[in-house]
């Protein structure tokens, strides 16, 4: 019931914002800005009282909702879900004090920025698939208005771009549920769309395992966004505001990973393995071709959406490596990405609502006029960079050293990312930071002021937090790894290896849970 | 008890750097030279303390850790922060702590005029914080926060004069090719994984003869790409360019880092993982011919820049190459000496020349100076004996040092390691006395306004102490009897390996794979320490530097127009000028074709290809539902005609 109500407390703020009046700005902000901070606090908890030494599901709460199809309204964390839970309602938090300045209509876009909370939040939370289904296409509309009417001189453009690309994908994810709901109801008799029960349940031939997995990969990879379904975040990050630049990178492109974690690899095993090589292929391409791009952007902005597409190439080759090192790895790069990507789009908001440009070349000699600005940019590139010691190191080894273990060519390929990475940022933070102060707008640029310190600080706080001691945060996600790898272990499909110790375990776990399950699941049904 | 002092050392300049970084602007200059110099000094004095304790431990135990937590883990693959002490590590702290404190010290003078006095301490500070991490670190992934960290000072402090663009794309550049290392390092700490399930340095070292094949693939791979790491940071062919960009960094920073401690960490690296490189000769033999010929490439260079900075960069690109020579034909001790040995002379030679540009008000071009020794006669002086010391003169520290490695590179090595390792003493002694003939004497061509000075006594005594290092440190090490040869049997116990049983792990694991392994007997004979040979060996060592000093003084006192005439219109001396155009190399087919690639990839591949296409499947869409539209009419006649042609489509079909 908790995790409920944390869920849609940013909602009810939306609610209650539309009864303020709309020119008493400051009680708008503090409002919103109330609900954001209460909501992180509250998930704070969550976190606190997480047994990290379970996969199963926590905070659970299940109740029948359209009980003629078996759709209940069942919710619940676990170690893969759970940061990306804190991580929304930390950036929507920071979000809200990085808009403060918002002119143009603020009572509508904190509503809509507490709508998409929610939204976000019931994404990850969701164990129905009908219900993941309705959260995943429901954070689009606020987010489509986010950057529609906030967002820049392209706007319209971008916005719809944004939405048609995600819908295109999720329609196939549709398909692929009803399939699934049918397939389920078929094999057990249960019509349900439960993801605990059927992810449990699920058992397919390889060739239809193969046909739903790429419907889902369809989906999650435009959001991710792989190479070479990419091209809607450099439009997206250019024209959406800076708050939404922040949300975009930190929350919206982490529910395409999910999705590979809650849905591709748990139910389709098999077909998950196959497609490795394919997936790892992208990866690789995806790092590289985004690093590349980067380099020559005349943007900032634009500059740092290619590198997200560098950095969640990744995750994903972490997820696909198969091991804990590499799943390990490719959910902590989750978090550190939301965290620099995120510091670095507000880093580059603040200049620009300074100058209204983005463009390298207008800049030069910043460190001199803007000297904290300076440093918290310095601190934020190297973290996204991956120098040890910050955050970005300890995810980025843990995903080549597990793509190591299955594959040392792809390891070398992916780690050459880390060279152009180095590239990319320090030849931008040069021709804007250093060298000389040539433009004579840049003269009198303030530094960062205290509220700007206070969305920036705490991210960097959390650069070093995880750099130097991830231990809590590689804590939580071990179970519910260690769980999934039981499953998609390598192992178990690799052909002249029939019935190793894995695939042995495997299937006494399965008969247990199916018990645990039924019998749940008949509960509910008194 | 005395060991467990060891966190120590690192945290003082750590708390240092915290300290001016945040307060420096307001606490005052004073009170930030203090805090930076006396915190690296307590690190000294701490490091002393422990090496008591080390000392007074018995030989075989003499290896300390100290594990402060587990850092990241996942699954079974664990990362302890952890210090390990042993000899070699002991004698790097000593070492980089002794010397940076001298050169901390002579900052203070150095600096004292910059406006952010603070940061650059701050920057310094950190830096020694990274050095000691790498040094003491006792895992590879420690190792490398430090690895990494030092290079990120490094950048930081390349790029100090951050207004200035040469010194910021310095930087950048220093940067990336260390990347380019650090790459090949990572890979190798993931491949050392992947063998041995875990990376901590004493598991590893000593699971090292039972898992991995004498010669086999993976241990070359392995050293390999660990050797290209090492090449990164220590300057080495290929990726040596970037250290005499470096010299765009203010003075002690150069001495510091680009001279006595950063760059000989991968020299650092590649002993400490001496049993893997033993398991390796193909490996070996690499690292000796890299070392050797950029030890000579180098010095050519260094015969004719101008730049007295830069003279000494490619002098510590050169020197740095003996390390590796003395590394690759196993002769760690000789390579440890030398780097100690060099870390007092070269730190002496930049500071002293740090000294003389700012006695010139900034002149660094040894055409505008000459006849400097009255005027800067501590600075003449020390600088002068530290040259003597790089030219391998008797009894200086350089000679011991060299020598030994001339040695070894003839009786472990062959007559071409050898000889690669006498051209280049031969370039040393020329290329320094031309620096010293050309500052200090003949002459002056100082720009009549400036008045050349001594520099005030904080910069001076930290001299006189190098200078004085350089001058006895060769005790360390006094050849021909092994009894006196302190840091042979200090560092003994780290070097020591077993290759008896690592060949019969090796063969073992061959019959295993069924393959049939080679006799290799020959390796275990100890080669014999040939006392007449050496002394002929150190005579003729001596007499080479003494011909490239009595060479530099024909040329640059006797008759200064000679080097003119000689290299006049000389394609070779203008190719060795412009440093053999790799900068200029590296540009056309690396920078180049990467930036132009990346521009097509943007504008042509994403733009226009995928973007393309994306944009074009909404575009055709449109079209055909603006076509489509046509049909809906509204029309009633329309219609019904459809609906007959329709009908009778269907009845067609249904025929």
């Amino acid at each position: 019931m908790f995790l409920t109500f944390l869920t849609f407390l940013p909602l009810v703020g939306a609610l209650l914002l539309a009864f303020i009046p709309r020119d008493e700005v400051g009680a708008i902000k503090q409002t919103a800005l109330a609900f954001a901070v209460a909501d992180f606090l509250f998930s704070l908890l969550l976190w606190t009282n997480f047994d990290a030494s379970s996969h199963a599901m926590q905070f659970e709460y299940s109740v029948p909702w359209i009980t003629s199809w078996g759709i209940s309204y069942h919710i619940g964390l676990d170690g893969i879900s759970l940061l990306l839970y804190v991580m929304t309602t930390f950036l929507t938090m920071i979000s809200i004090i990085a808009s403060w300045d918002i002119q143009k209509n603020i009572r509508e876009y904190m509503m809509a920025f507490l709508a998409l909370s929610t939204g976000m939040l019931g994404v990850f939370i969701s164990l129905d698939m009908f219900l993941f289904y309705f959260f995943w296409e429901f954070q689009l509309v606020p987010m489509y208005l986010i950057i529609g009417v906030w967002g820049g001189p392209q706007r319209v453009y971008a916005a719809v771009k944004f939405f048609l690309y995600t819908a295109v994908g999720s329609l196939l994810m549709l398909v692929a549920i009803i399939w699934i709901y049918m397939a389920i109801k078929e094999q057990t008799g249960i019509a349900t769309t439960d993801l605990v029960f059927i992810t449990e349940n699920l058992d397919l031939p390889l060739t239809p395992q193969k046909w739903l997995f790429m419907a889902f990969f369809l989906a999650f990879a435009i959001k991710v966004p792989m190479f070479p379904f990419h091209t809607w975040l450099p439009d997206a990050h250019v024209q959406a505001p800076t708050a939404g630049s922040v949300i975009l990178a930190g929350v919206l492109l982490k529910m395409g990973t999910y999705g590979f974690f809650r849905f591709n690899l748990p139910l389709f095993p098999h077909a998950s393995y196959e497609f490795m090589p394919m997936i790892a292929w992208l990866s690789i391409i995806g790092i590289i071709y985004g690093a590349l791009v980067s380099l020559v952007q005349e943007d900032m902005k634009k500059l740092v959406a290619y590198s997200s597409v560098s950095h969640l190439g990744f995750v994903m080759i972490g997820i696909f490596a198969f091991n804990h090192y590499g799943m390990q790895g490719a959910l902590l790069q989750n978090i550190n990405h939301g965290i620099s990507t995120g510091a670095l789009f507000l880093l580059v908001g603040i200049i620009y609502d300074r100058r209204h440009t983005r463009q390298i070349s207008e800049f030069g000699g910043l460190a001199k006029v803007m000297p904290k600005y300076a440093i918290c940019f310095m601190i934020v590139a190297l973290s996204s960079i991956g120098l040890p010691g910050m955050n970005g190191f300890v995810g980025e080894f843990l995903v080549l050293l597990g793509v190591f273990q299955n594959n040392g060519l792809w390891a070398a390929c992916a780690t050459s990312g880390v060279i152009f990475a180095a590239c990319y940022i320090l030849w931008m933070f040069q021709r804007v930071m250093f060298q000389k102060l040539d433009n004579p707008e840049n003269e009198k640029l303030p530094d960062m002021n205290c509220r700007e310190m206070i969305t920036v600080v705490p991210l960097i706080v959390l650069i070093f937090w995880i750099g130097l001691y991830p231990k809590p945060f590689l804590k939580t996600f071990e179970a519910s790894v260690e769980h999934l790898l039981v499953k998609v272990h390598p192992d178990n499909f690799r052909p002249g290896k029939p019935g190793s110790g894995h695939t042995e375990h495997a299937k006494l776990l399965k008969v247990e849970d199916i018990a645990r399950m039924n019998q749940k699941l008949s509960g509910a049904k008194h | 008890m005395l060991l467990k002092l060891t966190g120590l050392v690192p945290l003082f300049p750590l708390i240092g750097c915290i300290i001016n970084g945040f307060l420096g602007l307001r606490i005052g200059k004073n009170a930030v030279g203090l805090i930076g110099a006396g915190a690296v000094g307590l690190s000294f004095l701490t490091t002393l303390f422990i090496f008591a304790g080390l000392v007074m431990t018995p030989v075989e135990e003499r290896v300390f850790e100290q594990v402060l937590f587990t850092w990241m883990s996942a699954g079974d693959f664990a990362v302890d922060f952890g210090f390990q002490i042993d000899p070699l590590s002991m004698t790097m702290m000593l070492f980089v702590t002794g010397v940076g404190f001298l050169i901390h010290v002579y900052s203070i003078g150095y600096m004292h005029e910059e406006y952010s006095f603070y940061r650059f301490f701050a920057y310094l500070n950190l830096f020694m914080f990274s050095m000691l991490l790498l040094i003491m670190g006792n895992n590879f992934l420690l190792m490398f926060i430090g690895w990494e960290g030092v290079g990120c000072c490094s950048y930081f402090l390349i790029g100090y004069y951050f207004e200035k663009k040469s010194a910021c794309d310095a930087g950048t550049k220093a940067f990336v090719m260390n990347r380019v290392g650090d790459f090949a390092f990572l890979l190798a700490v993931m491949y050392i994984f992947n063998i041995f399930g875990s990376i901590d340095f004493t598991t590893v070292f000593h699971a090292a003869p039972e898992k991995l094949i004498y010669d086999g693939e993976t241990v070359t791979i392995i050293t390999l790409l660990l050797f290209v790491g090492a090449c990164g940071k220590s300057a080495q062919i290929p990726l040596y360019t970037w250290l005499p960009d470096a010299m765009e960094g203010p003075t002690p920073v150069s001495a510091l880092i680009h001279a006595a401690t950063m760059v000989t960490a991968g020299v650092y690296m590649v002993v400490r993982c001496n049993a893997l490189f033993a398991l390796a000769p193909l490996s070996m033999t690499t690292v000796a011919f890299v070392g050797g010929g950029t030890a000579v490439f180098a010095a050519t260079i260094g015969m004719t820049q101008f730049d007295i900075k830069r003279v000494l960069a490619y002098s510590t690109v050169s020197q740095i190459g003996y390390m590796f020579l003395a590394v690759g034909v196993g002769a760690y001790t000789a390579a440890i000496f030398h780097m100690v040995t060099h870390a007092f002379f070269k730190a002496c030679l930049f500071l002293g020349s740090g000294s003389v540009i700012h006695g010139l008000h900034g002149e660094q071009d040894m055409r505008k100076m000459g006849a400097l020794k009255d005027h800067m006669p501590i600075t003449f002086i020390t600088f002068f004996v530290s040259t003597l010391a790089i030219a391998g003169i008797f009894p200086l520290s350089g000679f011991f040092s060299k020598d030994e490695i001339l040695y070894h590179a003839l009786m472990d090595g062959n007559v071409i390691l050898w000889g690669m390792g006498i051209t280049g003493a031969l370039l040393t002694a020329f290329y320094m006395f031309r620096l010293v003939f050309m500052t200090f004497f003949g002459e002056s061509r100082v720009d009549p306004h400036v008045h050349p000075h001594e520099s005030p006594k904080v910069m001076t005594v930290p001299l006189v102490i190098l200078a004085g290092l350089a001058f006895f440190g060769g005790a360390l090490g006094i050849p021909l009897f092994h009894g006196w040869h302190v840091l042979h049997n200090w560092l003994e116990p780290v070097f020591h390996f077993d290759m008896a049983s690592a060949l019969e792990h090796s063969a073992h694991l061959l019959h295993e794979q069924g393959k049939h392994a080679p006799s290799l007997t020959h390796l275990l004979e100890p080669a014999e320490h040939n006392l007449w040979v050496e002394v002929a060996l150190m005579a003729l060592s001596f007499s080479i530097a003494v011909a490239g000093i009595f060479g530099a003084y024909m040329c640059y006192i006797k008759m200064p127009h000679l080097p003119a005439s000689f290299t006049k219109g000389q394609w070779g001396y203008d190719l060795v000028k412009n440093k053999y155009e790799v900068d200029e190399l590296y540009d056309e087919t690396i920078v180049k074709p990467t930036l132009e690639g990346s521009t097509l990839l943007w504008k042509e591949v994403d733009a226009k290809g995928i973007d393309g296409s994306v944009n074009g499947t909404a575009k055709t869409l449109g079209w055909l539902s603006n076509h489509a539209r046509t049909f809906q009419s509204g029309f009633v006649r329309n219609y019904a005609l459809f609906m007959v042609v329709g009908f009778i489509s269907l009845l067609i079909i249904s025929l």
